[in-house]
C-alpha cells in the first residue's frame, strides 16, 4: 500500500495563514469574480477570447455565468444602444451585491465613434462603472489587466462595509 | 522672393478648390429598347398600365409609376413577367425639394437574370398601399420604411416600429433629423430608466469627441496618473502594479518589474 505522506514543515511551511476575516472574505471574492455572459458588439469577441483557452480567464476565477443572479461582474463589451439601455440597467439591477462593472472599449466608455442619435454616450450614464478599459477593441490582455486591477481594488475594500452609494444612484 | 500672404485662420474650414462649372454627374439613362428582354417586358406592361417614365440605368430597368398602381404593377411583374424576388424596398426623403417621398421597389428575376426598379412618389401625409401580400419580404421592409422615414403604409397587418424602440419620437432617416438626435433622443435612456427628474443629476451628453479635461477626475483618468474618483489630479506618477506591495496570500507574487517582455512571438 502506498504511503501518502505530506511533510508540511518541509514542503510549503505550516498549513496556517494568519489574517483578518476582512481580508479573507475579500480575497475569496476577488478570486471568484463571476462575470455575466453579456456581449453587445465586437468587444464581446475579445471577451470570449479572454475566456477561451489561450488567455484562460478561469485561472483568475473568472467564470462566465449566464444569469445575473450568479454574476458579480458585468463587463459591458460593446456599443450600448439607447433601445437596449433599459435592459442593461435591468440586468445590472438583478445582480446581487457586491457587484462591479467594467466598461470595455471606447463605445461603452464614451459612445466612441458612434456619435449618433441611437447610441448611449457612455455606459456610465445609466450604470455606475468601476473600471474603464480603453481600446477599440481592447485586446484580451487589457481585459485581463482590468480584472487584475479590479481584484486589487476589491482586496483593498472592507468586506462588511455598507455598500457605498455609487455614481448616479 | 516671398510667398504671397494668405490668411490661414480658417484654412481647414474653407474648401481649397471649387470648380465653378461643376455639375453633379448623373447616371446616364438609356432607352428601354436598347435591351431586348426589357423592351419585351415593357411592351407587355404598357398594354395594361400607364407609366410616367421608363428608362434603363446601369443595365436595370427603371419604371416610374403612379403610387396608386403599385400593387397591381408589382403583382403583374411577379405573376406574368417572372420578377419573383423583391430584394429591397425603401423610401428616400425629398421633403425639402418637393414635399414628397420617393419609394422604390427593387425586383430581381431569377429566370431572366435581370433587375428592375419600380419607383413612385407620394406626398408627405399620404400613404402607400402595402405589397406584403405579394412579396413576403415587403413585410419588414415596409415596417422599416415606416419606422425610419415615416412613410405610412395602408393595409399592412402589423405596422409598427421595427428598429427604433416603440416609444421613439421622430423618424431618424429623414434629412431634417439631427445626427446627434433631437431632445427626446438625447435624453431617451435617462427618461426611460430614471425619469425626467434625473436629467439634472446625470447631465447632458458629452458630444465632443476631442474633449479632454485634465482637472476632471470624475470622467477621466490620466494614464499613469490615476487618482480615486473625484480626487484632486496629481502630477505624481502612479505605479499600477498587479498586486499590492506585500503580495497576496496563496497567490504567487507577480510584479511588473519581474515580468518578461517578449519582443517577438514565440
Amino acid at each position: 500500500m502506498a504511503q501518502h505522506k505530506v511533510n508540511y514543515l518541509q514542503e510549503s511551511g505550516l498549513p496556517i495563514a494568519l489574517t483578518t476575516v476582512d481580508k479573507l472574505v475579500q480575497w475569496g471574492r476577488s478570486n471568484s469574480l463571476w462575470a455575466l455572459t453579456y456581449g453587445l458588439a465586437c468587444c464581446a469577441i475579445e471577451m470570449m477570447a479572454s475566456g477561451a483557452s489561450r488567455y484562460d480567464f478561469d485561472r483568475f476565477g473568472t467564470i462566465f455565468r449566464a444569469s445575473p443572479r450568479q454574476a458579480e461582474v458585468m463587463i459591458i463589451a460593446g456599443t450600448l444602444t439607447k433601445k437596449h439601455a433599459e435592459f442593461t440597467r435591468r440586468l445590472y439591477d438583478q445582480m446581487a451585491e457586491p457587484k462591479w462593472v467594467i466598461s470595455m472599449g471606447s463605445c461603452a466608455n464614451t459612445g466612441g465613434m458612434f456619435n449618433t442619435y441611437a447610441t448611449v454616450q457612455g455606459v456610465d450614464r445609466i450604470i455606475p462603472v468601476d473600471i474603464y478599459l480603453p481600446g477599440c477593441a481592447p485586446r484580451p490582455e487589457t481585459l485581463q489587466y482590468a480584472v487584475m486591477m479590479l481584484q486589487k481594488q476589491i482586496r483593498k475594500e472592507s468586506a462588511f462595509q455598507k455598500q457605498k452609494p455609487k455614481r448616479l444612484i | 522672393m516671398m510667398r504671397e500672404y494668405k490668411d490661414r485662420k480658417n484654412a481647414q474650414k474653407r474648401a481649397y478648390y471649387t470648380d465653378r462649372f461643376y455639375v453633379v454627374p448623373s447616371i446616364p439613362k438609356e432607352d428601354v429598347n436598347s435591351d431586348e428582354t426589357f423592351a419585351k417586358d415593357y411592351k407587355e406592361l404598357k398594354k395594361h398600365f400607364k407609366f410616367k417614365e421608363a428608362y434603363i440605368q446601369r443595365g436595370q430597368l427603371v419604371l416610374i409609376i403612379k403610387p396608386e398602381d403599385n400593387k397591381k404593377i408589382l403583382s403583374f411583374l411577379k405573376d406574368e413577367l417572372e420578377y419573383t424576388f423583391l430584394s429591397e424596398l425603401s423610401a428616400s426623403d425629398y421633403l425639402a425639394q418637393s414635399g414628397e417621398f420617393e419609394i422604390f421597389y427593387q425586383l430581381l428575376s431569377m429566370s431572366k437574370r435581370k433587375r428592375l426598379r419600380v419607383k413612385c412618389r407620394i406626398k408627405e401625409n399620404s400613404a402607400i398601399e402595402s405589397v406584403h401580400t405579394i412579396f413576403k419580404s415587403a413585410d419588414w421592409a415596409e415596417r422599416e420604411m415606416f419606422d425610419l422615414v415615416g412613410v405610412n403604409v395602408n393595409n399592412h397587418y402589423n405596422l409598427k416600429r421595427i428598429i427604433m424602440p416603440d416609444d421613439w419620437e421622430g423618424h431618424p432617416l429623414r434629412k431634417a433629423y439631427p445626427l446627434q438626435g433631437d431632445e427626446a433622443a438625447q435624453w431617451y435612456e435617462v427618461d426611460k430608466i430614471f425619469g425626467k427628474e434625473y436629467r439634472d443629476i446625470i447631465g447632458p451628453e458629452q458630444r465632443d469627441p476631442a474633449r479632454v479635461d485634465k482637472k476632471d477626475t470624475k470622467n477621466f483618468a490620466r494614464i499613469y496618473h490615476e487618482v480615486p474618483y473625484g480626487a484632486k489630479p496629481s502630477e505624481k506618477r502612479t505605479n499600477q502594479d498587479y498586486q499590492e506591495e506585500d503580495g497576496v496570500f496563496f497567490i504567487d507574487e507577480f510584479k511588473k518589474s519581474n515580468s518578461k517582455v517578449l519582443n517577438t512571438r514565440r
